[in-house]
């Protein structure tokens, strides 16, 4: 095995040395995956490095859209109660052959039900295949409560069973915790007993192959020569791991990559003024907002959240915090998700307005808390400068803010307390492009209470009605309606203060051909080139 | 000799207990826990909470999870990452190498300047050459070691191209991780280019992990000689028409360096500091670099086993400074 390697690696290297015109595209990736298994992770880092470049999923997201289209699953069938999906498997779908494992036989249906059962039950020897190993998202998209039964209806057919109508499934199992693994590889490793090397040696149908990790620095993939969407046209993608953007940019500026992620923000305009860069952009499927306690006095009257809403300036906040880099946001949702709805007026900047409120409603000389988060996430640069500015804003109106802030893994947990004081900055990146993955998780009344994403904690009937409605509806353009009725709820009430979307950048060489940003925030080198 | 060895070896028994205790409670002391940056802004259940706590086993008593710790490490295991789920041991010692060999490249850069700075300016005391050196030692030792290996990446990479931006070696150049020496890998390699390229790529993070030992030793280095320089010894050797060469080279230099050596291996723990810095900022794959993304996702079993390896090393290098210190000047042993 060594050998083979040593083999392999020396070709590799010989080929590269002389420049046998193979094409090698550098992405400076922001950091190092904790494993190449996609179904135990939840950091982007890690699902680009895995699910992205290395495995399929039965259905896909059209790439730069949150469309649901079919991948390893040619075709799917969703029964009349929305209880049963049926898929119909792509028959002479290759896994990966590298110098650690040759198939003998093409993706089937015992692929798709090792890939899900390993994560579904707790006594499946896959389980804990890694000490201590869990499924966040299998278990976050309440999979365990939704699956009832995965059954093989032929070698090329897969019925899932479910326990409710859930329309958002599909979308949910286009992410990457469900990308489909070898079980034959898997069946090999168990015999061999070297199991830790799912995680480390991975087998895939995906795009690309594994070629090397070395930790910390790099990642060395293959083009998948039979790929059943047909042959990459690069033919080797290395991950070149710069955790700091100001170097990124140096080692994009230097050559030494073609392609970063997550440039700082006063770096774009310098990036955009480089003649052999393109800087592609686009809306991040992100919100970032400030979350009232509802059930605390007197944040629980919509009212007051509405005066206090009024008297914030979210065009200066989004102005001098992200400088160019977002937009305001008067939806829960961010405009490029479908059932946004535009027709919503978002709450004016009013300070006198809301003053009179304020003083109507007998909360004058109100003193309050702005919890500021203290780190720097994709759709907020700078809480606490959002907070200083708030607390200005606030002051206008007579309202004494006092900032607090806590460290990030204490802030997470203390602002789902139920009794929490005050109003927290807070944010949340899309997971798979469906509404419900934002108006349910951070707003429906099962995610209210100690540990729920609602850290507004609040449950009103008619909007979770609405929510609850269409979460049973398979038909979308009926869900649109109803996601777009809840908007409106949301706006009514006020929950929170919706503050803004980011903007995500990607600075390129101009060389770099056929690269697609993805609205979910992904990296995917599918159908990338490089000119000559 | 042995008695020597054997009380400094006396010292050590005690200091690793105590480093033990340091390395497991230091991360447990930091606010939040690894289940809770886990789950994010999804937020989680306090049932899910235990759950996962339990699986972990953080949910036993903290003395408890100690005595374990202990027990491990008596066993050779340092425990298993939370974030791989690799054994640490093994990633510890993947790393190891990238960080040996630029800490190596950067107090032998140091030594070899700093001493002759010192003694220079030492034997030229009081004029230009002797200020400007020391100023700019001071300059060195109070750099900020972030904006320093950013400002040298932006001038000669990025201005002047003559060096690359980070990393180890040209991503061109692909071959085993054999010895884990870039430089002795690429040699091996035997790939035409590749030991130039892995030597490029050491220059500047080797700067700037050096600057702050270099100037401290070169401080040391003057002082030292200054007060050699004024020794009865000497000024007799000078007295007996003794070259200066001689003076200085043979007789001062040799008593000088006591101390000097001290400061050096001293800088052994400065310069696994800095390399946490250094690693960041230059992309290296060291234990540095691998520390700090351990420590922010709060992966206890990684930064306890890290911390432990780390001050084993530093507690290793210290006792052979010792020994060689014995080696030198005698009469320490003695004592």
């Amino acid at each position: 095995m060594k050998f083979a390697h040593l083999l392999a690696a020396s070709t590799l290297a010989v080929m590269a040395a002389a420049g046998a015109h193979a094409k090698t595209l550098v992405y400076c990736s922001e950091g190092s995956p904790e494993g190449f298994d996609a179904a135990p992770y939840t950091a982007g880092t890690t699902l680009d490095a895995s699910g992205k470049a290395l495995y399929n999923r039965l259905v896909e997201f059209d790439l730069g859209t949150t469309n649901v289209i079919p991948s390893l699953a040619e075709s799917f069938e969703v029964s009349e109660d929305g209880l049963e999906y049926t898929f119909k498997l792509r028959p002479g779908v290759k896994f990966h052959t590298t110098d650690y494992f040759t198939p003998t036989r093409d993706l089937n249906a015992d692929d798709v039900i090792f890939s899900f059962l390993r994560q579904a039950s707790a006594d499946h020897p896959w389980n804990q295949y890694l000490p201590g190993i869990s499924y966040e998202y299998y278990n976050g998209m309440e999979m365990p409560a939704l699956i009832k039964d995965i059954e093989k209806v032929d070698d090329l057919t897969v019925k899932f069973v479910l326990n409710r109508p859930e329309a958002p499934f599909l979308a949910n199992i286009a992410m990457s915790f469900a990308s489909i693994v070898s079980k034959e590889y898997a069946d090999q490793l168990e015999a061999s007993g070297n199991m830790a090397a799912l995680n480390s040696q991975p087998i895939g149908t995906g795009p690309f192959k594994f070629v090397a990790y070395q930790p910390d620095a790099v990642i060395r993939y293959a083009a998948h020569d039979d790929y059943w969407k047909g042959r990459e046209k690069i033919d080797d993608l290395v991950f070149a791991i710069t955790p700091d953007p100001a170097v990124r940019r140096q080692r994009l500026e230097a050559g030494e990559c073609h392609i970063m992620p997550y440039p700082a923000p006063a770096d774009i305009e310098a990036l955009k003024g480089n003649d052999s860069l393109e800087v592609m952009e686009q809306p991040g499927l992100n919100v970032a907002y400030l979350a009232y306690n509802t059930t605390v006095a007197p944040f629980d009257n919509a009212e007051v959240r509405r005066a206090l809403n009024m008297a914030m300036n979210k065009q200066a906040i989004v102005d001098a915090v992200f400088q160019g880099t977002g937009t305001v946001a008067k939806n829960p949702i961010p405009p490029t998700m479908w059932s946004y709805n535009d027709a919503v007026e978002d709450t004016p900047y009013d300070p006198e307005g809301a003053k009179a409120i304020l003083a109507e409603q007998g909360a004058e000389g109100l003193t309050m808390e702005v919890w500021a988060m203290p780190v720097q996430r994709p759709y907020m640069p700078n809480a606490r400068r959002v907070a200083e500015m708030i607390q200005s804003d606030f002051a206008a109106v007579g309202v004494n803010v006092n900032i607090v802030s806590y460290e990030w893994g204490e802030y997470l947990a203390k602002s789902t307390e139920p009794n929490r004081e005050g109003a927290v900055i807070l944010g949340w990146t899309g997971d798979n492009g469906d509404p419900d993955n934002f108006l349910a998780v951070l707003l429906g009344c099962a995610a209210t209470g100690d540990g729920g994403a609602n850290r507004a904690q609040w449950c009103n009937e008619e909007f979770d009605g609405l929510l609850q409605q269409a979460k049973v509806t398979s038909d979308q353009a009926e869900r649109t309606k109803l996601y777009e009725e809840a908007q409106v709820v949301f706006k009514r009430e006020n929950p929170w203060a919706t503050l803004a979307h980011s903007t995500v950048f990607m600075p390129m060489s101009s060389k770099v051909t056929g690269y697609i940003m993805d609205p979910l925030g992904t990296h995917n080198f599918t159908g990338v080139d490089i000119a000559e | 000799m042995i008695r020597f060895l054997v009380g400094k070896l006396a010292y050590l028994i005690p200091t690793f207990i105590g480093i033990t205790v340091v390395a497991f409670s230091f991360v447990r002391l930091l606010p939040g826990d690894p289940v809770l940056l886990m789950a994010g802004e999804r937020g989680i259940t306090p049932e899910r909470h235990a759950q996962l706590t339990a699986q972990l086993g953080y949910d036993r008593p903290v003395v408890v999870q100690y005595l374990d710790f202990v027990m491990g490490l008596f066993q050779g295991d340092f425990g298993t990452s939370l974030a791989t789920r690799r054994p640490v041991l093994g990633e510890f010692f993947a790393l190891f190498p990238a960080t040996v060999e630029l800490g190596l490249c950067a107090v032998i850069l140091a030594t070899i300047i700093g001493i002759p700075l010192g003694v220079f300016a030492a034997i030229k005391r009081g004029s230009v050459f002797d200020q400007v050196s020391m100023g700019a030692a001071l300059v060195g030792y109070s750099m900020p070691i972030f904006w320093w290996g950013l400002l040298l990446i932006i001038f000669f990479s990025g201005i002047l191209g003559w060096t690359p931006v980070s990393g180890r070696i040209d991503l061109l150049y692909f071959f085993p991780n054999g010895t884990g020496f870039m430089l002795i890998d690429s040699l091996m390699s035997g790939q035409s280019g590749a030991f130039t390229s892995a030597l490029r790529h050491l220059i500047l993070p080797s700067v700037v992990l050096a600057t702050i030992p270099m100037a401290v030793i070169a401080r040391q280095s003057r002082s030292a000689m200054l007060e050699v320089l004024s020794e009865d010894y000497v000024r007799t050797a000078r007295a007996k028409g003794m070259s200066p060469f001689r003076v200085v080279g043979i007789h001062a230099l040799r008593n000088a360096l006591i101390p000097v050596i001290t400061t050096i291996g001293l800088q052994i723990g400065v310069v696994m500091a800095g390399a946490i810095l250094t690693e960041t900022i230059f992309s290296w794959p060291g234990i540095g670099k691998w520390m700090i993304d351990s420590i922010s996702r709060r992966d206890y079993p990684s930064v306890q086993g890290g911390l432990l390896l780390m001050a084993g090393v530093v507690m290793i290098v210290n006792l052979l400074v010792d020994l060689l210190y014995g080696v030198i000047n005698p009469r320490i042993r003695h004592s």
